[in-house]
């Protein structure tokens, strides 16, 4: 039973690398556009098409992965110009509509191509063979692609903290996510700050999408949807807009998210004789394994709570002029 | 503008719309029929959803989850008896033994009392949620609604006994027409445009404008706000049963993202606070993806429709964010002074003017909303 648990840890880390990733791209435009940008799983998705057209093309894996990232890259920059610029300084709400239609745009991009290129809707993504299989950790046989994603994302997260402590492009994007007219007014460049801003967004998202699809085995069009609402959530845990509190809140969700799928039904994985006849009925009744359905009705409603009680995230970070 | 010339306003409308579906039943094409009563019940849902995100300007993108309750509450209590033990054999017992399908002549009475239970028992629900997500603010109104939106979807998935779960629902009979579909349409119009010629229109629309100075100067936020997701909630699920007595089989994952990206477009492009406004949206979307759909049908090149709405949409965020009306009306005196020049649409017309002989001698207005 004990293993059982660690099991259910490795693949809650693993997990929240993931939503890490995507979250830390989320509270990063958001604290300096105050933009929600719900475009951001599509941005994902894209991602993942450009590897695999790549690959329909003839060209190498590693080839089509640099494709894949300066792609995706250009993609988001693009997205800026076209979509957000022209908003920026209007109503909030202005700039949120706008991040659907990119959506939207995107998703049905994708779609188009895939028709035109004769693929159906749903591509295999089979995991690369670096990666699939399992390793044993102790008494655990932990997936390969969960050790990448937890190292992979650590990696980024470390190399993403020390540029935005340590550089003079990362400070100035601190100070424009402060305060933005100040900001200017002390001769940063806003432009190229929102656009450094949008090319990590992007970059991190392009290769969170190559991890869960490798996860997945198959890709969709609308295969970015889940993942971005999972980020939304990271992201309001830490506080929106806060990039540490974005990772803290992605692995924080993770875990939260394995609590239903653990402890329904655990008194059918128990093994007899640990607890008593009557718990194991009561478990057994309060528990049940279809709990594990409702798991992200249960995410959703924490989600709300938070909204509504830690506007500003668990970390409590500087108040905002919200709430009515 | 007087008062009788807005009722010959009303009776013209109305009497157009009739001579409309008149013409359309003479002519028996079932392909415009069904057009109309899709129409219908997208011009309740932009209407609606007007009230919450273009009245008072908070962003709710969980308007389609109350349709897709109004759906289900409505499709199980008017589901008749013989179908019942077939499709649903779990239901509990309270439910099984009765069926609202009575007629009384040529009038569905049973079907009536089934969407107005669906509206009411939603509304309630809008009541409980909107006591929480109304509280918010801003941009974060979009996300909590958002998990709304996905929380009934999973409910409705998962609550087998009741909704198949994933599997289609069928066998409700089609009891929608046009007639029902625009009746319910001018109805939540009609109710629409007096909550925002009321003063708890303008408490609405004063806190969209100017959230802290309208509270301020003792507006109250709250309670406009509930009554706005309240009664919009209503008509969500007033549609969801036009939508569930029309189509003749349906699952949870039709009421989900595409459907509410679709109202939303409707109701931008319309005009963000415009009644009117939100029916020409209704009215230009739905013709457009109609058109859309058959070229893609045509050319079997799906994402084609889905992508030019998509631009078309992103083209009227940047370069016309009113949308066609802004928050004005379509009115008789309008439509004579000319249509509206583009002039006539921007800043000025984003506060309207606040009658001050009725705010704050309001008696229903409670002291400190927060």
């Amino acid at each position: 039973v004990g293993d059982y648990f660690l099991q259910q840890g490795t693949n809650a880390l693993s997990a929240g690398s993931l939503y890490a990733m995507m979250a830390v791209g989320l509270a990063l435009i958001f604290s300096i556009l105050r933009l929600i940008n719900f475009a951001h799983g599509d941005v994902m998705m894209i991602a993942v098409y450009l590897f695999v057209f790549a690959g329909f093309a003839g060209i190498p894996t590693l080839p089509a992965l640099v494709i894949m990232l300066v792609g995706t890259i250009l993609i988001g920059l693009t997205m800026e110009r076209i979509a957000y610029r022209p908003l920026r300084g209007g109503p909030e709400v202005a700039l949120l509509l706008s991040s659907f239609a990119v959506g939207q745009i995107l998703q049905n991009s994708a779609l188009l191509v895939s028709r035109l290129a004769g693929k159906p809707v749903q591509i295999a993504f089979p995991a690369p063979e670096l990666l699939s299989g399992a390793i044993s950790l102790g008494p655990l046989m932990v997936p390969k692609l969960n050790v990448a994603s937890f190292v992979i994302g650590t990696v980024l997260l470390v190399l993403l903290t020390m540029f935005v402590t340590r550089t003079r492009l990362g400070l100035s994007m601190q100070a424009v996510a402060e305060d933005l007219p100040a900001a200017r007014l002390m001769g940063i460049k806003v432009n190229r700050v929102v656009t450094v801003a949008f090319a990590i967004a992007s970059g991190l998202a392009a290769v969170a999408g190559y991890l869960y699809a490798s996860q997945a085995g198959q890709i969709s069009p609308y295969l970015g949807f889940t993942p971005v609402l999972k980020a939304f959530i990271a992201a309001v845990i830490g506080g929106f807009g806060s990039l540490s509190g974005a990772v803290l809140g992605a692995y924080l969700l993770a875990f939260l998210e394995v609590i239903p799928t653990t402890f329904a039904g655990i008194a059918d994985i128990l093994p007899a004789g640990t607890v008593s006849p009557g718990v194991h009925d009561l478990l057994q009744q309060f528990l049940p394994s279809s709990l594990a359905s409702y798991r992200d009705a249960f995410v959703f409603v924490f989600l709300i709570l938070m909204l509504l009680f830690r506007p500003n995230g668990i970390l409590r970070g500087r108040a905002r002029e919200e709430t009515p | 503008m007087r008062p009788d010339r807005r009722l010959v306003a009303g009776v013209l409308m109305i009497a157009a719309l009739a001579l409309v579906i008149g013409l359309v039943q003479e002519s028996g094409s079932a392909v415009w029929e069904s057009r109309m009563v899709l129409l219908g019940i997208f011009v309740i849902l932009t209407v609606s959803l007007n009230l919450v995100s273009g009245f008072t300007g908070l962003f709710s993108l969980g308007h389609i989850g109350f349709m897709a309750l109004g759906v289900y509450i409505s499709a199980i209590l008017t589901l008749s008896l013989e179908k019942k033990a077939s499709l649903l054999p779990k239901l509990p017992g309270w439910l099984e033994g009765f069926s609202l399908s009575q007629m009384v002549g040529p009038i569905p009475l049973g079907w009536l009392l089934a969407t107005l239970i669906a509206g009411v028992l939603v509304a309630l629900i809008a009541l409980a949620v909107g006591a929480v997500i109304m509280r918010l603010s801003g941009n974060f109104v979009a996300v909590a609604t958002l998990g709304f939106l996905v929380i009934v979807r999973v409910i409705l998935i998962n609550a087998d006994s009741f909704t198949r779960g994933s599997r289609t629902f069928s066998g409700v009979t089609p009891f929608t027409d046009m007639w029902w579909a625009w009746g319910w349409a001018v109805i939540t119009i009609y109710v629409a445009w007096r909550i925002k010629r009321s003063p708890w229109g303008r408490q609405m629309l004063a806190q969209r404008a100017d959230k802290w100075a309208a509270q301020s100067v003792g507006i109250p936020i709250l309670r406009p706000r509930l009554l706005a997701f309240v009664v919009s909630a209503f008509f969500g699920a007033v549609a969801g049963s036009l939508y569930a007595h029309f189509i003749p089989a349906f699952s949870p994952s039709v009421f989900y993202f595409d459907i509410t990206f679709e109202v939303i477009t409707m109701l931008v492009v319309g005009g963000l606070g415009s009644v009117t406004g939100s029916v020409l949206g209704a009215i230009v979307i739905v013709a457009l993806s109609e058109g859309l759909r058959e070229v893609e049908d045509r050319s079997q090149l799906y994402g084609i429709s889905g992508l030019t709405l998509g631009v078309f949409f992103l083209a009227i965020i940047i370069f016309r964010p009113d949308g066609i009306m802004g928050q004005r009306e379509l009115s008789l005196d309008g439509l004579r002074r000319r249509l509206p020049r583009r002039s006539d649409v921007g800043e000025g017309w984003t506060t309207p003017p606040v009658d001050d002989s009725t705010l704050p001698d309001d008696p229903n207005a409670p002291d400190d909303p927060v």
